[in-house]
């Protein structure tokens, strides 16, 4: 199925957290020990937010398409359970809660871009570095050796686009790291690659 | 015997008539032997059957009960049968005797019973298992097979337990657990010292003697070792070698309390007074929920009315006393020890459990203090492991329970089985400090090390005159923590990393890097604010949750890469899943895989390779010694 005519470089003009954006879904070179190792001095006044150094690769802009998708239909549905439980059963509260269901469907399509360009990850020496959240943000470092299991799913939008989440799955259940909206060629590289790596520093449970 | 199910643990259900083929075939060549001979070793990789009384004591209870009811519903017939004037009106009794059927009911009676026992003959034979040189296998059932395979190194541990009637028969369970939900092989139920034999081989199986020159550990040979030939000439030449360890586990078993309760008092590292016991229960949080109820019921009662308040919580209230008698019975007797194959923990008073933990196979320990213990100086102690007991050890006590209440020295004792190697004075300092410490003042602090960001090198916080050892939460945090966050903080000393948090219920968890899932830190809106963060580290499930819960958000920066470059870097040179084998990689303060790359934003090694063979802990960030047990 070829991949419908999508402009990629609307998402691209914020600068990724200040950062020259890479590619975006570049997939990383087996050279991962050329780490930019930036030594900044912790002198500098407070951060505003958490960050990590090194080069981020960002999933594709396009998966904002499935996030929206994805809230529009939440939205509309709980919209329309309310505004029949206004009109056939005379429910006075459903209006605002209809309402207020319309107000954060808007305010999410509104961050979602946002909230896209926040996903990345890193394939440092050894481990996958993982960050997502903008309000709430969360970074997670997974030895390769942990590896359990890689998942790649693709819903029916994500498919449509031609885009896949890769899910890494170690013993714990926190660990949580699910890359979304890669490309499916990015995504079946970066399974293989992190199978590799995971081989190679194999560790008991 | 060729398996399908060469991964780690395969329990494929219901396997199709290659495996009913299979059995048969092995009943056929064995025409009828003993139940178990005795002299032959259950390591032989042979199928074995369990103990002939397995059915019986699987089941037993349902037939016992069933056996009570129709002799509770008869009494009185038999009474008047024997003794009174028989009247018979109306009951099916009555019924088969008038129309003089009694025949016909002894028939099928006895019937019904031939095919019970045949049944339960049947089910006993098709219950097999195998020790080979790499994995235990059972295969059970009649209409419906099962198979399933544990690899020897894969085991989590390994638990002996004695369920009261059992035990009055001399049987025992051995459950052989391995990673995962429901992972495990239930041998159920073996002879009493069978099992402690069967326990001590597959330890030694497990433990890497066998494959002492086998180069790769990660990868142990996965074809048909399991012959019958095969193991025998694997196992036997290493025997010799080992027969010290042999000796002293040998010893051990003797000593182990769940032997005979009676004749040997247990060899144990830490004992519980069972006053102690009998306080720390009661003084737990369900007397405070107990009290409330029955405080409540008084005031209910005496405001009169509402008596459905009487019939609600009264039941529960008497129901406490059962409740606190199973929680005493289980945990009295508590010892823990250490063999040469792992910490062994045992429990119980009518039924017994002993677990063996192998080394290395513990992912955090939860050290924690109720308010209510606090002015006896009690602490518990629990652990995370990948395998989870099913048939939670002895009826209920939670496998995961290694101190149930003791005092510091007995925590101490037992964090120095745990963690082998974890004892210099300052990891011990670090324990004191993280146990009762009160915590310090982190604003003074952080400002020194923001400015000179790599004068961190050794255990973070130690030896810069803080004297808490602990990097913890800044003044900032009273916010959101107003009581605790003096205490809140982390350290991280000899590959384990330890948290601490709480004041007014003290928590101090330790994780041992080389057994880390994965790391991360969080940030929300509130935390940006207030320049906090909070950090977490991922183990397996279980009772222990390794979480900052405020953390100077630079801090928490430093934490982040540090703890992820140990993790991998402990991770690699880790070799305690075959804890006997000789350490190829016997030099581990060879230079670490991840001193280079990882950012250097916080107190990452970057000064070099360590001092080889330092039993020092300022030495590096990375001292190596003492994990490779």
């Amino acid at each position: 199925m070829p991949n419908p005519p999508f402009d990629a470089a609307q998402y691209d003009e914020v600068p990724f957290d200040s950062e020259p954006a890479p590619e975006p879904t570049r997939l990383p070179e087996p050279t991962l020990s050329e780490q930019p190792v930036s030594g900044q001095p912790l002198s500098e006044p407070r951060p505003p937010r958490l960050d990590l150094d090194g080069e981020w690769q960002r999933v594709s802009p396009r998966y904002v398409v499935v996030e929206i998708v994805g809230t529009i239909i939440f939205g509309l549905v709980v919209c329309i359970g309310a505004a029949l439980l206004w009109l056939l059963a005379d429910q006075t509260w459903a209006l605002w809660v209809g309402a207020a269901m319309l107000l954060i469907t808007v305010l999410n399509l509104i961050f979602e871009p946002r909230r896209v360009r926040s996903i990345g990850y890193q394939l440092r020496a050894d481990d996958l570095l993982f960050r997502r959240g903008i309000l709430f943000q969360r970074f997670v470092a997974v030895p390769y050796g942990r590896m359990q299991l890689v998942d790649i799913t693709r819903g029916p939008v994500a498919r449509w686009l031609g885009l896949a989440d890769l899910k890494f799955v170690t013993a714990a259940a926190t660990t949580a790291v699910s890359i979304p909206g890669l490309r499916e060629a990015d995504a079946e590289n970066l399974r293989d690659r992190l199978v590799e790596l995971a081989e190679s520093r194999r560790a008991g449970l | 015997m060729t398996d399908p199910a060469a991964s780690a643990h395969a329990a494929s259900a219901d396997a199709a008539s290659a495996h009913a083929a299979s059995a048969d075939a092995a009943v056929a060549a064995k025409p009828a032997p003993p139940s178990l001979r005795p002299q032959a070793p259950l390591t032989d990789g042979e199928w074995h059957r369990l103990h002939p009384a397995t059915p019986l004591l699987r089941g037993g209870i349902f037939v016992v009960a069933i056996l009570g009811f129709v002799i509770t519903n008869l009494r009185e017939r038999l009474v008047e049968f024997f003794f009174g004037e028989p009247h018979f009106e109306g009951d099916p009794l009555d019924e088969i005797v008038r129309r003089g059927a009694v025949g016909w009911a002894l028939l099928i009676i006895a019937a019904v019973l031939i095919i019970i026992l045949l049944a339960f003959y049947v089910s006993w034979r098709m219950h097999t298992f195998r020790v080979g040189a790499d994995a235990v296998e059972v295969r059970s059932g009649i209409l419906f097979r099962s198979h399933r395979k544990a690899r020897l190194d894969r085991i989590q541990g390994v638990n002996l337990m004695r369920p009261f009637i059992p035990r009055l028969f001399g049987a025992a369970r051995l459950e052989v657990s391995v990673g995962g939900q429901d992972g495990s092989v239930q041998l159920a139920y073996l002879r009493g010292d069978l099992a402690d034999d069967l326990r001590r081989d597959i330890l030694r199986l497990a433990s890497g003697i066998r494959q002492a020159a086998a180069t790769d550990a990660a990868a142990p040979p996965d074809e048909s070792a399991s012959g019958p030939a095969g193991a025998h000439d694997a196992a036997h030449p290493r025997s010799a070698a080992g027969f010290g360890d042999l000796a002293s586990a040998r010893m051990h078993e003797f000593m182990a309390p769940e032997l005979d309760p009676d004749a040997a008092p247990p060899e144990s590292v830490v004992r519980i007074p069972v006053g102690r016991l009998i306080g720390s229960i009661v003084l737990s949080g369900f007397t405070v929920f107990l009290l409330a109820a029955v405080v409540a019921l008084i005031i209910g009662v005496v405001n009169g009315g509402s008596g459905w308040l009487l019939f609600a919580i009264l039941p529960g209230i008497i129901g406490s006393v059962g409740y606190y008698w199973s929680r005493i019975t289980k945990s009295l007797r508590y010892s823990i020890s250490s063999t040469s194959d792992g910490v062994r923990v045992g429990f119980g008073l009518l039924s017994t459990s002993s677990e063996t933990l192998p080394p290395g196979r513990i992912h955090a320990i939860g050290v924690s203090q109720p308010l209510l213990w606090r002015p006896f100086g009690w602490w518990q102690v629990q652990i995370n492991k990948a395998g989870q007991s099913v048939m939670q050890g002895a009826g209920g006590a939670a496998s995961t329970l290694m101190l149930p209440v003791g005092t510091v020295t007995d925590v101490e004792r037992v964090l120095e089985l745990l963690l082998p190697g974890f004892s210099t004075p300052e990891q011990r300092h670090l324990v004191q400090q993280g146990m009762a410490g009160a915590g310090s003042d982190a604003d003074a602090r952080s400002a020194v090390a923001d400015g000179s960001p790599l004068t961190d090198g050794g255990p973070v916080g130690l030896g810069d005159g803080r004297g808490d050892g602990f990097t913890n939460a800044p003044r900032r945090a009273r916010f959101l923590r107003p009581f605790s966050w003096r205490r809140t903080g982390y350290a991280v000393s000899g590959g384990v990393a330890l948290l601490r948090h709480g004041v007014i219920s003290r928590d101090l968890i330790l994780v041992p890097l080389a057994r880390l899932q994965s790391v991360g830190i969080d940030q929300g809106a509130i935390k940006r604010r207030l320049g906090l963060a909070s950090a977490r580290l991922h183990t397996v499930m279980g009772p222990v949750t390794a979480q900052l819960s405020v953390l100077d958000s630079d801090e928490a920066k430093r934490m982040f890469a540090r703890i992820s470059a140990d993790a991998a870097a402990f991770a690699a040179t880790d070799t305690s899943h075959r804890w006997n084998q000789p350490t190829v990689l016997s030099a581990p303060a060879a230079p670490i895989p991840t001193a280079g790359p990882t950012p250097a934003t916080g107190p990452t090694p970057t000064a070099g390779p360590t001092p080889a063979t330092g039993p020092t802990p300022t030495a590096g960030p990375t001292p190596m010694t003492g994990m490779a047990e």
